[in-house]
């Protein structure tokens, strides 16, 4: 499907969302209730079939964190971004989608290890880069640490 | 918040043994580390623990400029430095909408090629080193040690090149540039056929890595697996092909898919793609465009406010780079997506209940470079 | 032969010698310890030439030159990676059963010097014509296995129990091949003497002679001893890529030049076995029927002959070592105990009858 089609369709079957678009993708902002049902029809459905999640990562935009999915498709080739905002900064909580790509597992681990958001049903949550006894969330905006060399 | 902890234990249960491979150990080359639980020689669990040269690279960036920020990619995958230069530059120039001169997307695209045969070559080598054969390690050398030479003639560097800038490349080409790049390809032609003799068709090396580290299409697609361990499982995922940029759309070469998902797949696809860089080059060095060699770029980039995202095929798959911008000079949040990241998840799929010999030959063909995972 | 004076001349005029200065008692215990520094003698120069040897194959096998720095052609480099293992320290680690660690280097060594008793160099040159020498050299050899698994229990170190247990499983397993093939030689000649199978071999060599059968069993000795030998293509218990260095991870300074120096001293003792064993020992290379070529071979001192062959076979070992990968460890049980050890015994099965109906030369 190409953008226009994509965003059509997303459109008509899920008409909660929020759209935007990039320079480079079409962006899906879904609330956090929703996710896991619109990734998981947004996998399963033959017509989008977004089999593979190339990245996942999150953004802190200071008042909240934003986790971003960028999904594409190995059959159709089309390309999408969802979003997901979160507002708690304190306890950041998220459903993990290890039951639909695999590739979450490590993205996941490393977006609680350096951003703190935990993920739900996670198989191994974990510190995965850091120590166990490491203090703070490095890629979070308010992070300070003695040893920073570049303000 | 209580932090949750390591799955598999320190201690020893009756038929069970837990070892750390890494991380200091031979065939990881760098720092991974592995725990891994063992019945005899059995691998029953693998959980890889990450970061011992984690610089924190996304963090430095986001109060680093643009131009400063690219040098630090060079120091990710130091195997594709060019690579890592050319995603970040091309993201740039989508920002800007520069137009890069044609010569340089052309020398680009020579450095680039040249590049991903020496990172295959040095893959070659190791992959033979880790499977107890020394010999293939030094023939590796033999041409990778030219490539380098030339890097550094024209680049200034052998390893961390920065040559590839916003705009275009650094400096011009070297004047011997052209007769050295012929010459080296006129003889690996003729020398790769010895790796052929050595690893390839040796029937022990065969027996190691055919049937090992079965990686199957669906699990390969789910674990977001890229470049020759993806296309080694008949995925087509070779961004030169499927996004071309810098020119990649006029070139005539093939991309290697192979579909058993073995090692020896693996292995396999990365000897042909050798072969597929050196006609790249063919068709290139005799073309090199006359012109200018960079665009004129301000010294400080401001990106416009927005989301941006480049992907490029290395030498081991699809780097992507996640650019969250607000309009200063700095990026607001840099994301790069890694292909070793990704292919490492596939290795406590496919390793498991095979062993440790196994496990070292799945490594080899996973072809991971450590500080490209850690970043 | 040739030589004007064979070196049991030598040998009987030092006994003469000593004789006449001391009584009988003495005489025996000052020429046991004469041959006891002769043989440590050898063995350290044999190692010090295999290993300038091993490193220089090495080189050109990999399109350098090896060492050069050291002495002309790097022929000094030996000695100065001597020098620099006697100047390190022997740790210990932390936990490790002291007693056993520090005896595992011992026995590993004592026990490749033992198997050097029975072996004939030259005619004459000979310690001890024992009349089982070949069962002598396989039962003797095989103990060294306990010095590894010692080593690689007591190092406290979960690598070295891997490379200890992988070694004892494979130099078990291979006993048995590197047994039956020398067994089959041992059928048509009829001795296990070292001397007689030497002696026999005077008209042609075992391998020559001794049909396909003999050719078969040299092939499978190579393979069979490399393995026991713990070197590439079956360097398992050593393994760098997978167990750092298997058993001896933990040893540092003399004890691992130790383990260093039992390794080629079990290289140059396989070597000799089947030098003796297969390619008539010193008996000069002869064609029946082309007298003046057999003239002129004999003119060559024996001993030559002997270590030029024995120098062949270590050339082998040294080429499969440096251009194969290394094996998993079911596909080498799988290569004994599934191919070499039924095949082994059929060939034994030929060779006896070969021998029965005189086929043989």
């Amino acid at each position: 499907m190409s953008k226009e089609e994509l965003k059509a369709y997303l459109e008509v079957n899920f008409p909660t969302c929020k759209f935007e678009d990039t320079i480079d993708f079409p962006v899906v902002i879904v609330e956090q209730g929703q996710l896991l049902s619109l990734l998981k029809s947004l996998r399963e459905a033959p017509s989008t079939d977004f089999d593979l999640l190339f990245c996942q990562t999150a953004v802190d935009y200071k008042t909240r964190f934003e986790v971003i999915y960028h999904l594409s498709s190995t059959t159709f080739r089309h390309d999408l971004v969802v979003k997901v905002l979160l507002d708690d900064r304190e306890h950041p909580e998220l459903e993990s989608i290890f039951s639909i790509w695999k590739a979450a597992e490590l993205f996941e681990n490393e977006i609680f290890d350096l951003f703190g958001i935990r993920f739900l049903n996670h198989p191994n949550l974990r510190r995965i880069i850091l120590g166990d006894e490491w203090q703070g969330y490095p890629l979070r905006k308010d992070y300070t640490d003695a040893n920073i060399l570049i303000p | 918040m209580e932090i949750p902890k390591q799955l598999i234990p320190l201690e020893d249960t009756p038929g069970e043994f837990v070892i750390n491979v890494g991380p200091q150990h031979p065939s990881t080359h760098g720092v991974l580390h592995l725990r891994i639980k063992l019945d005899g020689e059995k691998i029953l669990e693998i959980e890889p623990h990450l970061g011992y040269i984690h610089r924190g690279i996304e963090k430095i960036s986001e109060s680093l400029g643009y131009r400063q920020s690219i040098y630090l990619t060079s120091r990710m995958d130091y195997l594709s430095a060019h690579m890592n230069n050319q995603a970040c530059s091309l993201l740039v120039e989508k920002g800007l909408q520069i137009e890069v001169p044609d010569r340089a997307k052309a020398i680009r695209i020579l450095m680039v090629e040249l590049q991903r045969l020496a990172s295959h070559q040095l893959w070659w080598g190791s992959a033979g080193l880790d499977m107890g054969a020394v010999s293939p390690f030094f023939f590796a050398f033999r041409e990778r040690e030219q490539i380098l030479e030339i890097f550094e003639e024209t680049c200034g560097t052998r390893l961390t090149m920065n040559y590839i800038t916003p705009g275009g490349v650094m400096n011009d080409l070297h004047p011997d540039f052209v007769k050295k790049v012929k010459a080296l390809i006129k003889q690996f032609k003729v020398n790769i056929h010895e790796y052929d003799k050595l690893l390839t068709g040796n029937i022990i090396f065969q027996k190691r890595t055919q049937n090992v580290g079965f990686l199957p299409r669906d699990l390969a697609i789910s674990l977001g697996a890229s470049g020759p361990v993806a296309r080694a499982s008949g995925i087509s995922c070779d961004i030169r092909k499927l996004h071309p940029y810098d020119g990649y759309e006029k070139l005539d070469f093939s991309e290697i898919v192979m579909d058993k998902g073995d090692s020896f797949t693996r292995y396999l696809v990365r000897i042909e793609e050798m072969k597929q860089s050196m006609h790249i080059i063919d068709q290139l060095i005799d073309n090199i465009p006359e012109g200018d060699y960079r665009a004129r770029v301000k010294g400080i980039i401001r990106l416009p406010e927005g989301e941006y995202y480049q992907r490029v095929e290395t030498a081991r798959g699809e780097l992507g780079v996640f650019v969250v911008s607000d309009g200063n000079k700095t990026p607001y949040r840099i994301k790069y997506r890694t292909p070793n990241f990704s292919n490492l998840g596939a290795l406590q799929y496919i390793a498991k209940d095979s062993k440790i010999g196994d496990l070292v030959a799945i490594m080899a063909t996973l072809d991971l470079i450590i500080p490209d995972i850690d970043r | 032969m040739i030589l004007m004076i064979g070196f049991k001349d030598i040998t009987l005029w030092i006994h003469q010698m000593l004789s006449g200065y001391l009584n009988p008692g003495w005489v025996v215990a000052s020429e046991a310890l004469l041959v006891g520094l002769a043989m440590i003698l050898l063995v350290v120069i044999m190692a010090v030439a295999m290993i300038y040897m091993e490193r220089k194959v090495a080189g050109f096998m990999q399109l350098r030159l090896g060492p050069m720095r050291v002495g002309l052609w790097g022929s000094m480099q030996a000695f100065a990676d001597v020098l620099k293992l006697l100047l390190k320290e022997c740790l210990t680690p932390n936990g490790a059963d002291k007693l056993l660690f520090s005896l595992a280097p011992f026995v590993v060594l004592t026990v490749s010097f033992l198997a050097l008793a029975p072996f004939s160099f030259a005619p004459g040159l000979q310690l001890w014509d024992l009349n089982i020498g070949v069962l002598y050299i396989s039962a003797v050899s095989s103990i060294g296995v306990i010095g590894i698994l010692m080593a690689g229990w007591s190092s406290n170190n979960k690598y070295s129990l891997l490379g200890g247990m992988r070694s004892g499983a494979q130099i078990v397993s291979y006993e048995l091949s590197a047994g039956l093939s020398i067994i089959a030689i041992v059928i048509m000649c009829g001795s296990l003497s070292i001397h007689d199978i030497i002696l026999s071999q005077s008209d042609g060599w075992w391998i020559f002679k001794g049909h396909l059968p003999a050719m078969f069993a040299f092939v499978v000795f190579v393979i069979a001893s490399t393995a026991e030998l713990n070197r590439a293509p079956f360097d398992l218990a050593e393994a760098e890529q997978e167990l750092t260095a298997g058993f001896h991870t933990e040893y540092s300074g003399m004890q691992f030049a130790m383990f260093f120096l039992a390794e080629y001293t079990n290289m140059f003792i396989v070597s000799m076995v089947g030098t003796t064993v297969f390619l008539g020992g010193w008996m000069p290379f002869h064609i029946v029927g082309f007298e003046a070529f057999n003239h002129l071979m004999d003119y060559v001192p024996s001993f030559i002959w002997f270590f030029g062959k024995t120098f062949f076979i270590l050339f082998l070992i040294m080429w499969f070592r440096w251009t194969f990968p290394r094996m998993r460890i079911d596909q080498l049980l799988k290569l004994e105990w599934k191919y070499l050890l039924p095949l082994s015994i059929i060939n034994i099965v030929i060779a006896a009858f070969i021998t029965i109906m005189g086929w043989h030369f």
